[in-house]
């Protein structure tokens, strides 16, 4: 049998480098020995690509893009078609967990410096699927066809028309009616199920390559490749195949068990993954009296609310999403793991994070006086966390950087 | 046999499957466990002195594969079971009831069952005699083939003489062939008793739906199952059989 | 080697004690997006007796407005242990098939013209507003005879719907206080409502009337759900074991790894 295996193998390879992209990328592929828990989120957001592709295209199957039948398709198909809730359910969960999993991998870039050179195209490709990513999540929203979904649709769109001079022309044209109505529907379909798709997994396979061009960044932040053994492997790296696959299989699993208490469980919860205004039909004359986006997009939410102006609420909130962008170049200090930095990086993370986490709630509220206050007073933190970042990283007091990695 | 917390019979069956799956993949995780150096293994990691216990390792690479490959085998099944007719589907393909006793006799009239057409033709005495003496020119006379339920298997292919009833599918390649009465239908020659003619590839049946002898159909036309709710209602889709199952009571 | 270790540690915990610290503060809050006086009423959908009792109510006092047009009636039957025939005799119009989804005759434009505004489906409306604030709503109607109905209701203010259960519960007058308004002027407010005229049932089973047919909509809001949470228990089995595999494979190979 493997005899038989082993010569289809040459036939194929003689045509094919599939033995070449399996070793260099996969079997032979050195990764550093020491990654911890922050490691596992990168191939979680490639598995959550593929549930939401796959439940994307079961969905598709039964949904209807019309005004007057997409509210209703969707329960009949949770009702109709067979395990049609678990598709649904599968789908909704796995966007709001794709946040999670993706905030969660951008973290551990800004606690190991993984966007620091020679990463810093790896980064921009992953904002870039980020931002894509959001738009992806924003588009999928108006589908359902609820009041959250066509007023929080409404509202972000009518915020492209705060731009001056083009901004009413570009709002028409974004939505291609007078106000978000069958026609936006139709096309916001087309944007969520084929265009966005085809972009991210080209995206995805990009931040891949640029990822194995210069190989991985560990908690150490030191790089593998300085320190390599007589044959070339480096001292601290190990192949991906079998130890890296074998513990992301760990990683999938521990991961589908939160995933699955979720869905089988409490699939709304509690309104924060499947909102309670959205199982009521669109109805373009009552306005609810509560308008949010869901949670992974409300801490810029609650920037642009935060600034009482409308153009440069729309302003600061598009700089606190390309900021990041710019974080590379922002960061100034020659460590890149915080396990070496000084304290005023770790204080200025530590209060970036929380900022990002009470900005990410005040946007769900209701904006009262005081709770508008403190979305400003987080906005400042929030800002001040990169366009102070040049000075306290330069003037941070580092520690020595090991040659070698120091953990398992 | 292991009883699923699931309602519906269907899920019984269809959860046959993974136990074949899993030893399908255990099968296989046996051979290539067995086989000798493949590249799929991986570069040994030989920085430190360490005794591999391989079988061991086989062991628990089986395991998880086979225990893996079943939780796989089990994720596909909703899956597979969605493109099922959805609840909808069956509701809209139910039996449909059809009014007969205003059907003139060697009148057609014609419904629809499941996106299929459904005729009622009422046939004439005249009729019901032209369906014997033309045994030879028919493919299949006596209805072997099982093309209508087993009421229907006999020389009139119906349950009452009078009424025929027929899917309005050609059972060629699906064209929907024409009701040629005797009389009006020069152009079907001069024995013509009255029946349809298909005009996509020419196939003819006589007035029973039986097909003839060197046209491009196989078999008869097809008598879907239905029963008779009262004189003048056919409930077609549905016979005795389903109503003995639903309970449901005559003049609903 | 050992430098880089002293203070590694305290730093990464910091963060991530802060991090987790707000996240839980945030979600702590999460209570509050429910509106903080409503009762909790207690429904259970795996109760089916209650269920067919809640079907019935629906059926004779909300479906002649309000249709529930994604719920089929063979799926009812089925998932309420009804036979098809019990179905059609007591819960289905004559014109109805079983394979039917729960409309009403009603067209939406004159109920429009009648009532102001047509009756919402209801559907998913235990899931739109929660089963507490529809038992409050069902409760809670009251007479106002400047409303062209007749009733008036604490939950929502100057509803179209007239008082469909008044024969069960009977009628209810407002309870009302002077309270200020935002001009810090007294106004008069209903705060309550008490029973004046009883009906056909008792307090108490009128309440567990209610339940019934709150439960039911509950029920209509995801017929699936009781499946849902029987595949989900299998599934964590499953995962369970899978998870025990998995691991020993990984910590097996990497005792290669130091």
């Amino acid at each position: 049998m493997s005899g038989t295996l082993a010569r289809l193998g040459r036939w194929v390879d003689a045509r094919f480098p599939l033995s070449q992209l399996w070793n260099e990328h996969v079997a032979q592929y050195y990764a550093p020995k020491n990654f911890n828990f922050w490691y596992y989120f990168g191939s979680l957001a490639l598995f959550v690509l593929v549930i939401q592709l796959i439940t994307g295209i079961w969905l598709a199957m039964s949904y209807k893009p019309d005004a007057g039948l997409a509210f209703g398709s969707i329960e009949l198909m949770m009702r109709d078609v067979e395990w049609g809730w678990l598709m649904r359910y599968l789908h909704s969960t796995g966007a709001s967990a794709f946040f999670i999993v993706v905030y969660l991998h951008m973290f551990r870039a800004f606690l190991y410096g993984s966007y620091k050179k020679p990463r810093e195209l790896l980064w921009i490709i992953g904002m870039m699927i980020y931002f894509v990513l959001m738009a992806e999540a924003f588009f999928g929203y108006l589908l359902p066809w609820g009041q959250m979904s066509y007023w929080g649709a409404q509202v972000i769109i009518s915020l492209f028309g705060a731009i001056p001079v083009i901004g009413e022309d570009l709002a028409l044209w974004i939505r291609g009616d007078y106000v978000v109505s069958d026609v936006t529907l139709n096309r916001f379909y087309s944007y969520h199920v084929i265009a966005v798709p085809l972009v991210l997994i080209g995206l995805v396979w990009a931040h891949i390559m640029a990822l194995h061009e210069v190989g991985s960044n560990n908690p150490d932040g030191i790089e593998i490749k300085y320190q390599k053994d007589p044959q070339g492997r480096p001292l601290d790296g190990i192949p991906f195949h079998p130890y890296y696959t074998v513990k992301d299989v760990v990683g999938v699993v521990v991961f589908l068990i939160l995933f699955a208490l979720v869905v089988f469980f409490a699939p709304e919860l509690g309104g924060w993954f499947l909102e309670h205004d959205n199982f009521e039909p669109a109805n373009p004359i009552k306005t609810p009296e509560h308008i949010a986006p869901l949670w992974y997009l409300t801490p810029y939410y609650a920037i642009l609310r935060a600034i009482p102006d409308k153009l440069l609420g729309v302003l600061a909130m598009g700089v606190s999403i390309f900021i990041f962008f710019l974080v590379p170049w922002l960061d100034r200090s020659p460590v890149k793991s915080i396990r070496y930095r000084g304290p005023l990086y770790r204080w200025a993370l530590a209060i970036f994070a929380i900022s990002f986490v009470v900005l990410g709630y005040l946007g769900t509220q209701s904006p009262t006086a005081v709770l508008t206050w403190l979305a400003r007073i987080f906005s400042i933190t929030y800002f001040a966390f990169f366009f102070l970042m040049p000075f306290y990283t330069r003037w941070d007091k580092d520690k020595p950087v090991p040659e070698r990695v120091t953990s398992k | 046999m292991r009883r699923y917390a699931f309602p519906w019979r269907r899920d019984f069956v269809s959860f046959g499957c993974p136990s074949r799956a899993a030893l399908h993949v255990l099968f296989f995780c046996i051979i290539a466990a067995c086989g000798g150096s493949s590249p799929w293994r991986g570069v040994p990691v030989d920085h430190e002195e360490h005794e591999v216990d391989g079988k061991r390792r086989r062991f628990l690479t089986a395991a998880a594969t086979v225990v893996g490959g079943t939780g796989a085998a089990m994720a596909a099944v909703p899956f597979v079971i969605a493109l099922q007719p959805s609840e909808r589907a069956r509701a809209e393909g139910g039996p449909i009831e059809v009014e007969i006793d205003q059907i003139e006799p060697g009148q057609m009239i014609r419904a629809l069952w499941q996106g299929k057409p459904v005729w009622v033709v009422r046939r004439t005495p005249e009729g019901l005699q032209s369906l014997e003496g033309h045994d030879e020119a028919l493919r299949d006379p006596d209805s072997t083939e099982p093309n209508q339920p087993p009421y229907a298997t006999n020389r009139y292919r119906s349950i009452k003489p009078e009424y025929l009833i027929l899917i309005g599918i050609c059972t060629h390649l699906g064209c929907s062939p024409l009701y040629m009465p005797k009389g009006e239908s020069g152009e079907m020659g001069a024995g013509w008793q009255g029946g349809f003619f298909c005009p996509c590839h020419g196939s003819r049946f006589d007035l029973a739906g039986r097909v003839e002898k060197g046209v491009p159909a196989p078999s008869n036309l097809v008598v879907p199952r239905h029963r008779y709710v009262s004189e003048g209602r056919v409930l077609v889709g549905s016979d005795e059989a389903d109503a003995g199952e639903a309970g449901v009571g005559a003049g609903a | 080697m050992g430098q880089g270790q002293t203070g590694a540690g305290a730093g990464h915990l910091q963060v991530r004690a802060g991090a987790l610290a707000a996240a839980l503060l945030a979600f702590v809050s999460l209570g509050s997006r429910a509106t903080p006086s409503l009762p909790e009423v207690e429904v259970d959908v795996h109760d089916k007796a209650s269920l067919q009792r809640g079907a019935r109510l629906f059926v004779n006092y909300c479906l002649s407005c309000h249709s529930a047009t994604y719920m089929r009636f063979s799926r009812l039957a089925r998932d309420l242990d009804i036979p098809e025939a019990v179905a059609k005799q007591n819960l289905m119009f004559v014109s109805d098939k079983i394979g039917d989804t729960m409309q009403v005759s009603m067209n939406p434009r004159e109920a429009e013209t009648w009532f102001g505004v047509a009756p919402p489906d209801l559907s998913v409306l235990a899931r739109a507003r929660g089963v507490d604030w529809v038992y409050a709503f069902l409760t809670s109607f009251y007479r106002d005879p400047s409303r062209p109905n007749g009733v008036n209701n604490l939950m929502l203010r100057n509803t179209a719907m007239p008082h469909v259960l008044w024969e069960l519960q009977g009628w209810q007058e407002p309870v009302i206080e002077q309270k200020p308004d935002e001009a810090g002027q007294p106004v008069e407010t209903v705060v309550g409502v008490e029973l004046a005229e009883p009906g056909v049932l008792g307090a108490e089973e009128f309440k567990a009337a209610v339940r019934d047919l709150v439960g039911f909509l509950a029920y209509v809001s995801e017929p699936a759900k009781p499946l849902r949470q029987r595949v989900g228990f299998w599934v964590l089995w499953y995962l369970a074991v899978f998870l025990a595999v998995a691991y020993l494979l990984k910590r097996e190979y990497w005792r290669d790894v130091h």
